[in-house]
Order: structure tokens, then sequence, then C-alpha cells
């Protein structure tokens, strides 16, 4: 893979909170444009690529809302650019739309949504991780995206450029699913040299005008993309369509476009699954946990094996799609799961999914507004081994 | 796309004409074929109907403003106007309700060499809608809009739309419109656009031209056309078939450039004033950005034309 423009990374050691590092990860990962409308606990991010861009060459512009936002994205990738937005509960909610427009259009292209309480207004300076499951289904149809889930300023800078290149190797809309205190929380962030990031490059078809099908997969599913004004003549529709672009309102359209929009991610989910873990050998309870509840949890881990039960803990970094395989695996090595998260109850369900009954699942719900206290991950933790 | 109850919203593809081979091989090419995808011929809209009219106009349009057809991309909404975007041979957009300006927008800041034409209708344009518009006016965005105005939403099945004149039966007004409509110049004129028209589909020529005009005039630039729809709007009002309207557009029709915009809005009968109204310079979006990051920035600021990933 090619490596980054040295033009927009800020190479050197910083300490800077979560969305800043985010916004610096998206500039060195060639994002040059970025639309987007103010919504705490988010708004850091534009505005410090409307701060940035224009010494390195891109385009920031304030629409009028979300759904402005969301599509001025896809907009700017079919001429060319690598774009993103920004946004928070209520605005992500607006957006849904331009999601499911982005997946079945293919789009590459990025959505921040930096976590707070709700349902709608709900905690607007406050933390969450009640849009897991928004991420994936909130739009109409069957799709699939692609969800990564940063747990330090460092990963939101890491992250973010994986969440880019992902983008472009599957022409899918990814998800990068923050909170408001990974957002928030200020550490150390070490932007590498741009020759060490690598950056996937557009899938840019090389057939000339003519022999070139916009819609045309490759092995690997996904098409190769042409821009606006190459010469192509080419059609671009959110109705279901045939290789060549056209709307094709058959059934046999419909099946073959969106079992392949769902198939180029599913097939690669060995390959997208991406999480780390800390004792899970030999562990009786493991603690599937991601974002800011992870950090939380690690100090639940450690005071349960203080206490000697043997507990591992496994933090997801790309959350979708899920790595139901491997949670399979490990659910018949081990007693339970324990699954803490700011919600209600979102990502257990896919555990749950996972374990199969091989392992029991158990939820450690907050509603959110702060993270837990290490103590109620404990006490389902020590619940469990009992 | 579902169709209203009791009313076929898409007719569906049309037989397709007899006409015998020979008859073809001898008849001139139509000079605006090489602009549509005949491949995706027949097309969905109705007898009668002005969509066609207006496509006609624009391809004439591109030819005689010599435009480099390579660089025009067309972005629609949803609706029947919605479809212009799948029958022309260029770069072109089909995008989600309501949201081809936003498109628009996105797809010009990326690449401003683009002539970036959004057509689509007044329903898309004007209600779901409504704020993109009156915000790329704003900005005097140099992009073009054609906006198809038929007074009902054609797609669905003839629903009462934001231009339906009060009194006009629709089907979700089935005892008469009493919403007033908008008066959309005058709405174009208020937020912000260099370049404000009106024709209908009766005036070919003068849509042409108009057409024209705003391909070589930079910033926001608006013409709104007045169609047809006889399957829906005629029928449920009993103003008879597309002839008819056209009829009616060359009675009623009064031509006053320079009108001022407040004095334009339509009714259900009355005339139809049209004419070019707005005609003049502001300075554009890009310009404007342009400047102010060049004054504030200095030597620091990266101008790049076209933000193309490699």
């Amino acid at each position: 893979m090619p490596h980054a423009d040295p033009k927009g990374v800020l190479t050197g050691v910083h300490f800077m909170d979560g969305d800043h590092a985010a916004c610096e990860g998206a500039i060195a990962a060639g994002a040059r444009f970025a639309a987007g409308y103010p919504i705490t606990p988010s708004t850091e991010i534009v505005e410090r690529f409307a701060a940035r861009i224009p010494t390195v060459g891109g385009v920031f512009i304030q629409m009028e809302d979300e759904l402005a936002a969301s599509i001025a994205i896809a907009g700017a990738v079919w001429a060319g650019a690598k774009a993103f937005t920004v946004t928070s509960g209520p605005g992500f909610s607006l957006m849904m739309e331009h999601i499911g427009f982005a997946a079945m259009t293919e789009t590459p292209c990025v959505f921040i949504n930096v976590q707070r309480g709700g349902p709608s207004t709900g905690l607007p300076t406050l933390p969450a991780q009640a849009d897991m499951m928004q991420a994936r289904w909130g739009s109409h149809g069957d799709y699939e995206i692609i969800a990564l889930c940063p747990n330090s300023p460092q990963e939101c800078f890491d992250l973010a450029i994986r969440a880019f290149n992902l983008a472009e190797e599957f022409r899918v809309p990814v998800m990068f699913m923050m909170d408001e205190v990974v957002g928030h929380m200020t550490e150390k962030v070490v932007i590498p040299p741009a020759e060490q990031i690598q950056i996937y490059p557009r899938r840019h078809t090389r057939l000339p005008p003519g022999e070139y099908k916009p819609f045309e997969p490759g092995p690997d599913l996904v098409p190769d993309m042409v821009h606006a004004g190459e010469g192509y003549r080419f059609h671009v529709t959110g109705l279901t369509h045939d290789e060549r672009g056209y709307p094709s309102m058959t059934v046999a359209a419909q099946d073959r476009l969106v079992k392949r929009l769902k198939a180029k991610i599913t097939r690669a989910a060995d390959r997208l699954a991406c999480y780390e873990t800390d004792g899970v050998e030999g562990a009786d309870v493991v603690v599937v946990c991601y974002g800011i509840t992870s950090r939380v949890a690690l100090r639940a881990v450690h005071l349960a094996r203080e206490r000697g039960v043997k507990v591992g803990w496994l933090r997801l970094i790309t959350v979708w799609p899920f790595p139901t395989k491997q949670l399979r695996a490990l659910a018949r090595q081990i007693k339970a799961f324990v699954v803490p998260e700011l919600n209600l109850g979102q990502m257990v369900l896919e555990v749950e999914r996972a374990a199969a009954g091989q392992a029991e699942t158990i939820s450690v719900p907050h509603a959110g507004g702060g993270v837990h206290d290490p103590e109620q991950i404990l006490d389902a933790i020590m619940e469990v081994v009992r | 796309m579902n169709g209203g109850v009791g009313d076929p919203a898409e007719l569906g593809p049309r037989p397709e004409a007899e006409i015998p081979p020979e008859a073809c091989e001898c008849a001139p090419e139509n000079p605006v074929e090489q602009f549509l995808r005949t491949d995706r011929m027949p097309h969905i809209w109705c007898p009668g109907c002005g969509i066609g009219t207006t496509v006609n106009s624009f391809a004439r349009a591109l030819l005689e403003a010599k435009v480099d057809l390579d660089r025009v991309a067309v972005v629609s909404g949803i609706g029947c106007t919605g479809r212009v975007a799948g029958y022309v041979r260029l770069d072109s957009f089909h995008t989600t309700h309501g949201r081809a300006i936003p498109f628009a927008t996105g797809l010009k800041l990326a690449n401003p060499n683009l002539l970036v034409v959004v057509y689509s209708g007044d329903g898309d344009l004007f209600a779901i809608g409504g704020n993109h518009i009156i915000h790329a006016a704003r900005r005097n965005l140099d992009i073009k809009v054609i906006c198809v105005n038929n007074f009902v939403y054609g797609m669905t099945g003839g629903q009462v739309a934001p231009t339906t004149p009060v009194g006009a039966t629709t089907t979700t007004t089935p005892y008469g419109c009493f919403e007033p409509a908008f008066n959309l110049p005058a709405l174009m004129d208020a937020a912000g656009a260099v370049y404000v028209a009106r024709w209908t589909s009766y005036h070919v020529r003068q849509l042409t031209r108009a057409m024209v005009d705003i391909f070589r005039k930079k910033g926001f630039c608006f013409i709104e056309v007045i169609t047809p729809c006889p399957t829906l709007y005629q029928r449920k009002n009993r103003m008879g078939e597309g002839l008819d309207a056209m009829k009616y557009y060359k009675e009623k029709s009064k031509v006053r450039h320079g009108a001022p915009t407040s004095e334009v809005a339509l009714t259900l009968d009355g005339d139809i004033i049209v004419g070019k109204f707005v005609d003049r310079e502001r300075p554009e979006y890009m310009e404007l950005m342009r400047s102010q990051l060049a004054a504030q920035l200095g030597d620091r600021y990266v101008e790049v034309e076209h933000l193309v990933c490699s």
C-alpha cells in the first residue's frame, strides 16, 4: 500500500483529546473534504478540520443540517475526494438515510459518531454507547457496514486511518463509534512519520469508458470506481441497479445486488475481526467490552484476579461485522461472558448469539451519563463464579 | 415509488412504437440522441408529460453552449423529474429524496471544474429539500438548478405539493387545496440566486436559451419550468390533456423580463408570468472561500482545485 501524504501528517508526540486525534487520523488518511453540522460532543473534530484543512489543501463546509452533511460527503467522494462527516446521536439519526445510500451506491466514506446519552436530545455532554445497534441497523433495508470502536485518543488517530482504508477497500460506509469520554479525554498521541502510515488507494478502474461497468464486482465482490468528469458518463442511483448502474427493479436484480452488498463484508469477516485480549486463555469468565467501558472493565478484571478469579478481558475493536466465529470458539472454553456497556444491553445480544448456549452471557447495563463503577462489573464477575 | 390509491402512479413502459426498420435507417439522426441513454428507452414518463420536453431543451442547450460534456454532472432527487439523471448520457447521480442539492454541493466543492446541474421536481426541491435550496442560493454555490414544476407529486400518485395552487384538487386534498403555495422565483430571489427565470414547456426556445444562459453564468442559477402532468394534475382538475396545457400556457403566459418576483405568483387558472426575472452578480461561494482563506492564511493557504485522492 502507498503511504500517507506527508502534508497532512503532524508527525510527533502530542497531548490531545480523542476528537482532535480522530481529526488528525482522518487528515493523515487522506480525507480532504468534510461536511458537518455542529453537535456536542463531536464538534471539536470539525472545528479542528476547519482550522487545519485550508493549510493542507481541502474543504470543510458546515451544512444546514445533518441530512445535507451526510450526502454532501457522498458528492465529494464521487468527485474524487476522501470524505467524512461527524456527529452525535440526534444527528446520527438524521444521517441514517445516507448511510443506506452510501451502502447501496458503494460510496466509500466515514461517519464519526461521538456517542452521547439518548434517546432524543438525551444527555448532550455526557457519554453513552447506545448507538451501537443503530450503527448496524439504522437505515432501512438489508445492508452491511463496518464499525470500529476506539478506546483512547491514540486509537482515535490510528483507527481513523483504518476506517478510511476499510471504506476504500470495501467501498462501504464505515462507522467510527467513539463516545463522549474517549472524545474528550486528553492523552499522549504519537503520530508516526507519513511513510509509516499505509493508505488504501481509491479502487479506480483501469478500464476505458465503454468497457467499464460501474457496478461489476471484482473477485472480492467489490466493483472499481470512477469519478465524475473523467468521461465515463456513468450513472449512480439509490434504486436497485444492475452492473451498468441502471435501475433494474426486478426480483432477480434485487437478489443479486443486495446479496452481494452483504457478502462482500461477511465473506471478509475473519479478516475484519479485530479485538484485543488479556488473560483469555484458561479463563472461566471473559469480560467483553469496547470503547471507554473497556478501560473501566480492565480495573474490574484486575480486582477479580486479586480475588483469585480466572477472568479474561476481550475488547472489541471491530464491532461490526461482529466476530461471531471467534467468540463462539471462546464460548466453548469458558463458563460465562460478562458484557458491560453504556446502554441497556445492545452488543450483549450479539455476544449471546455468538455464545449460542455454550456459555452464559451476563449483561451489565448502564443507562449512560457516566461510566460504570468498576465494582458493578466486579460484582457481575463474582456472581458468575459463585 | 408506491402508486396512489386508484391512480396509476407509474404507468410502466409503453409498448415500443412500431416503426418499420427501413424507416429508422433512412431517418436522419436526432441531434438530441447523443445526450440520451437510448438503451434505457422507453422512459417512464406519461404521454403529454412535460419533463421530456425540458430534457430536449437541456440537450439542445448543452449543444448550443458548446459545453464539454465530460465535465457535466447531472444530479437529481426523487420523483418523476428525478428520473432525468437516469436518462441523460452524462455523469449522473440519482440521489435521495430532497437531497440532490447537498450531494451537488459536495460534488462541486470537491471538483469545481464540473458543471453541476441539479435537475429535479418542485416537491423534491421545495418541500423535502426546501432547506437545502435556500442555503445553496444563500451561499451562491455555482450550481445550476432546473426545477420542473408540475404542481403535484407525480411519482406517488398526484398528492399536494408546496406549489399546488389554492383550489386545485389532488389525491391528498380531495376537497381542494387550501394551503398557500410557494412563489418559487420570489423565494429564490430572496435567498440570493443570481439568475432566476420561469418558462413553460410550451416555451422550448426560450427555455433552451435560458439554459444556455445559466451554463455560462457563474453562481447559483435557477429556472422554474411549468409543465403539465396530464395523468394526475390535469385530469383531477379537468384541465384536459397535455395539448390543452400547451394551449393554456400559450394563451395565459405573459413574458415580463425583469418582473419583480413578488408579482409572479401562480394561480389555478390565471396568467403565467414568464421571463428572466433576476440576472445579477454576486461573488460565488468558492471565490469567497478562497479570498477569505488567502487573506487570513497568506502563504499557509494551500489552494487545491480538484480534491482527487490517489
